[in-house]
This record gives C-alpha cells, structure tokens and sequence, in this order.
C-alpha cells in the first residue's frame, strides 16, 4: 500500500525569489505550495499613531468570527497572525496567513468578502495602500504583492493537508466516537 | 441605461444566424486600417438594431488585438491605458490560462499567435449563400485596399441535427448565460442567476463593486466596449466516443459517462435535476433547466461531478464572489459532423467560441487559470476541466458514488486549443473615433 505523504514530516528550502520557477500567475509570479500550504506574510509600515485601530480591529474580527464562523471560510484558511513589530522606533505590521487556494484568488477574494459585509480593512492604515481599493482589486493586490516577504523555508508537522481534509478526518473520528458509544 | 445604439450587438442579442465567418486581418499601414474600418463601420449592427427576429441577412462585428489599436495609430498614452493583460495579448498570458503541451501557442494555426493580428471581422449570415455573397464582397474590398491582409478564416455553421444548439459531442448548448440589468428585464428565466450590473460586461457602466471603474482613454474609445477573449477549440470526437464505449458496456452506462463530465446529459437535462435517467423534454424546456443550484440540491456531486465542466464553470452557489466571475459566451461550431458509428476521420471540427467580460482578468483568465486547470479545485486533487482544461492523460476524473466513488485515471484530451486571441470590442462611436485617425480634439470628451 503507498505510502501517505502527510505521515512524514517535510521541510522545504525555498530560493530567496519565493519560487522555484517562474510560473507566471494572473498578477505575478505563482508561489508555490509548500509542507505548510500556500501562505504569505505581508510586512508594511504602520502609519505613525494608528496603532490603536489594529486593537479595535482585532476587537471586531474577533466578535464578528464568534457571531458567523464561517466569516471568513471563503479564504480556505488554516490560520491567521497579526503581529506588530518596532523597527527603530517605528511600528510595522506583519500579516501572516497559511491557506489553501492560490495567492491571487486569495486576494481577490478577500477584496470582494470585505466589500460584500461592508468592512474596512485595516490595512487601510498602512502606508501606501490604495485608497480606492474597494473598487480596484488589483491595485489592491499589487500592494499585498509588493510587500509580501518569501519565506525561505516553510515546515510541515503533516505536509500538504488541506484545512478541509484536517476537518473532515475530524469529523470522521468524531462519528466513529459516536458509533463505539452506541455499542456499550 | 445601456446606450444599446452604441454597442455592438455581438453580446446583447442573438441573430437567427445559420452561418458564420470569421476573418482575422492585419494591416500593413495605419492609413489602410482606417480607411478599411471606414468602409465597414456603417455596417455593423447595434445592440437596438439588431435582435432575434432582425429582418438582415447578415450581422458584422469588428474588433481589434491591442496591436491592432496600435496599427491603427492609437497614441501611446492611450494605448498604456489598456490593462496588462490585453497589452501582452492571449500569447503572453499562455502560461496564466494553462495553455500548454497541445494548447501551446506555437502549435496554433491560422496565424492567431503572430503579433501581425490586428482585428477579426466576423460575419453572422442567415444562410450559406448570403455568407458566400459577404466573403466575396469583403475579398473585394479587401483587393481595392492592398494593404489590409487576410492573415485567416473560419468558417462555422450549424450541425445536424438543426433545431437546437449544440455542439459536435452532441451536448445542447446555450443553456445557461449571465442576466444582465437592463438588456433581460423582460425574459427572467427561473434559476439561481441574479440580473448583474452592465458593467460586468460594458466598460463605462456600474459593475458588482458598485462603481464606474476605470477606463482605458480617452473615454470615447472604451466607453461601452467589452473585451473578447477568443479561443478555437478542437473537438475530438471519434477519441471522445471510443472513450465513452470504454467507459461503460450499454448506451445507458456511456451515456452517463457522457453526462457526468459535461454536468448535463447531452439533451440539456441538468444531472442536478435528473440524476439517474435523462429527461430530453426537461432538457429544451428554458424554464426549468436552470432552476437549480448546487450548495442544498447536490453538495457532494452524487449527481452532478464537482469536477464535470458545468460545475467547474459555473459553480453557481458553491463559490463566493460569483457575480465578478460570469462571461458571456458566443461563438460556434466549425468543421463537418462526425456521423454517428463513423470512426474519427481526421478533419478538424470543434467550437470557435468567444468569450465576452469587461475584465479578462478578473473573468476570462480566472475561470482558465482555476476553474478549468487547477489540478486542486475544489480539493479534487488531479483533476482539470474535462473538456477546456488541458488534458495530457495524466489527469483523473472523480465520478462521487455511494458507497465509494468512481476514479476514472489518466483523461484523454477531448478538445485541443488551436488558436486564441484577446480583442477589444469597441462601441459603435469608438469604431469612427478610430476610422477617422482618433482625431485629438476629441480626446477631452
């Protein structure tokens, strides 16, 4: 029987491009998928005294998750970080998402997921963000794009598992709980 | 309001056309281009003029390659206004719409790849004489002009048996198109399809971002154009049916083979609404064959594939932000019809089809780039779109059975791309802004 390829750990070493190849996507190149799945991590200057608003951002999303859970499902996520970072006395933001479909479809979906629910995002204070990027997707993606920082090796405890199959095989283990409880 | 006396009919209304031309050109000076585009503007029908019961005997549409605006002197400020990806053409973006191996640009044919393409003519007839009467007038014209050359054709015409659309696997078509605001008012048919705002498919209109988004320049060039994406495609009919006397040991079981890729069986007949046995009356009757949706009627494909192409094409319920991603599809069958029982005899046939949007981007090249060649869509894992994905036989095709699905291994390829184009469909006022040399005075307008 083969052998499933997310029982092995895998560490991948990526070229400091972000790629191995150039893969021309719509709106660049394609980063690949790695053991941790596809991902970005956007690093931007936060706008002097803005910080605040990242806390009541924070706020929001996490009231908004607890009233809809499947928010934020189109982006087929595994996991989300906001980080703040002092660089010589001034504040960065890094956003790093782990998800599974591609870069530009996850961008663009999430344009359209903040347009639809009427949100803002706050990345509207970052310094050079679109200010139209409500109704200019890819000037939108052209910031994500010119400030996302390629990782340069990516781990996976169990590589390549989608955030569906995770659930699903959950799901499974939950049923089959059910299924021994009905035999006692 | 749509200003239907500006737009090209092309993607509001149909023609009651049994026959088509299309004529790729491409001009060797930009006197010449103008003065041919002179010629023909005056006959080009509008989206007020021209309809289904339109008395003509033929209906023309032009458009133009982005080095066609240029060939016909477009200044350079206006023609870096136009979005990347119809500057770099359908050629450039190969890699983005999955277009490789067979589909690869250096395997087309009728000069479609080569930079020289400029515009199409495309000529809607209402029978084979009136076309031929057309292309001899039009091979005229073009011998009085000299310098406007005839780089290709194509002929397309209807297939038997007549008396609905469809195409040469024998599957109906024109089911299912997008109901635009303003243009389908009158006839909503029953289905999960909302009206969508002109500009999805209109450049100067509101679109789904509920704006006016930005145009090329100057604004009497794009204002209610839409951009075409163009591919050949060649059906490979006799591989197709030996596929499917593969795949099953009765008609019955080949047919829903047949109707498990496609989504529907070959008579129209959603899978969705008729999973077991196909129901041709269900098929032709408009009112219902749409009436369905995916998300409550068949989450898990047991009727209709995840993967089956009209599922993947038009994900209706089960993908987000779908108002952003709908097309409008025009075009036609080439080539003669392979009778049935006969073996494949070589000829080329298949559907030159264009593909209508105001975003080739956000529409066009999304639907090729991840609903027709994402090996992962939809977690599927090895899978592409059976009949537009490209296919090399080293994809799968999941059929979702109870108890355990079907895996059918190693795909062949059922179409290959033999040609393909982007092309700026300009509005009627833009056609006589470019036939009289886009005189500058009216760049402030």
């Amino acid at each position: 029987m083969a052998e499933n390829i997310w029982e092995h750990p895998v560490a991948m070493a990526i070229p400091k491009e972000g790629y191995f190849k150039l893969e021309q996507g719509r709106y660049g190149p394609i980063y690949p998928r790695t053991p941790a799945c596809y991902g970005f991590s956007i690093f931007a200057k936060v706008i002097p005294g803005r910080e605040p608003v990242f806390y009541q951002y924070a706020k929001r999303i996490e009231d908004a998750i607890a009233a809809t859970p499947d928010y934020l499902a189109v982006l087929k996520l595994h996991y989300l970080r906001w980080v703040f970072i002092p660089v010589k006395g001034e504040t960065y933001f890094m956003y790093q998402g782990i998800f599974d479909t591609d870069f530009d479809k996850y961008t663009e979906d999430a344009v359209s997921l903040f347009n639809n629910i009427g949100l803002n995002t706050v990345f509207e204070n970052l310094e050079g963000f679109p200010e139209d990027w409500k109704t200019n997707a890819p000037a939108f993606i052209k910031f994500v794009r010119d400030h996302q920082c390629p990782s340069f090796l990516e781990y996976g405890e169990y590589p390549f598992v989608s955030a569906d199959e995770i659930k699903k095989a959950l799901r499974i283990k939950a049923k089959f709980s059910d299924i021994l409880d009905q035999m006692q | 309001m749509l200003e239907l006396s500006d737009i090209q009919h092309f993607l509001v209304t149909r023609t009651p056309a049994l026959a088509a031309r299309y004529e790729f050109l491409s001009f060797r000076s930009s006197a010449a281009g103008r003065t041919w585009l002179g010629g023909m503007v005056d006959k080009v029908g509008t989206a007020q003029s021209v309809g289904a019961n339109s008395p003509d005997a033929r209906w023309i549409t032009i458009a133009f390659t982005w080095n066609g605006l240029r060939a016909l002197g477009l200044d350079e400020a206006s023609l870096s206004s136009f979005p990347d990806e119809f500057k770099q053409g359908m050629v450039e973006r190969a890699q983005v719409l999955g277009l490789t191996g067979s589909n690869h640009p250096d395997n087309w044919i009728g000069e479609l790849a080569l930079p020289a393409l400029h515009a199409i003519a495309i000529l809607f007839a209402r029978d084979d004489a009136e076309r031929e009467r057309c292309t001899k007038e039009h091979a005229r014209y073009l011998s009085e002009l000299r310098d406007v050359d005839l780089l290709s054709s194509l002929d397309l015409a209807a297939i038997p048996p007549f008396g609905y659309a469809h195409e040469h696997f024998g599957y109906r078509d024109r089911l299912s198109h997008p109901v635009i605001e303003g243009v389908d008012d009158d006839h909503p048919t029953p289905g999960p399809e909302t009206p969508l705002k002109p500009g999805e498919f209109f450049l100067g209109y509101v679109d789904e971002s509920k704006v006016v988004p930005v145009m090329p320049q100057p604004e009497i060039l794009s204002r209610n154009g839409s951009y075409l994406a163009y591919l050949r495609i060649e059906e490979h009919v006799g591989a197709f049916r030996d596929f499917l006397r593969e795949q099953g040991n009765t008609t019955d079981e080949q047919e829903m083979v047949a109707a498990k890729l496609m989504g529907r069986w070959r008579s129209g007949a959603p899978l969705v609404l008729c999973p077991q046995k196909d129901d041709p009356e269900l098929g032709a009757d408009r009112q219902r064959t749409n009436d369905f949706n995916y998300g409550k009627m068949d989450p898990y494909g047991y009727a209709c594939p995840v993967g089956s192409h009209m599922r993947r094409m038009n994900p209706r319920d089960t993908a987000e932000n779908m108002n952003r991603r709908k097309m409008i599809r025009r075009g036609g069958t080439y080539g003669p019809a392979l009778p049935p029982g006969v073996p494949e005899d070589g000829v080329e046939r298949g559907i030159a089809a264009f593909i209508g949007c105001a975003s080739l981007i956000r529409q066009f090249e999304f639907a090729m780039n991840v609903w027709a060649n994402d090996p992962n869509f939809e977690e599927l894992g090895n899978e592409r779109d059976p009949f537009v994905g490209t296919q090399d036989g080293s994809f799968d095709f999941t059929i979702p059975k109870r108890p355990i699905r079907r895996k059918i291994k190693g795909l062949p390829a059922f179409t290959t791309i033999k040609g393909g184009a982007y092309f700026f469909l300009p509005g009627i006022r833009a056609l006589r802004f470019l036939a009289a040399g886009c005189p500058l005075a009216q760049h402030s307008s």
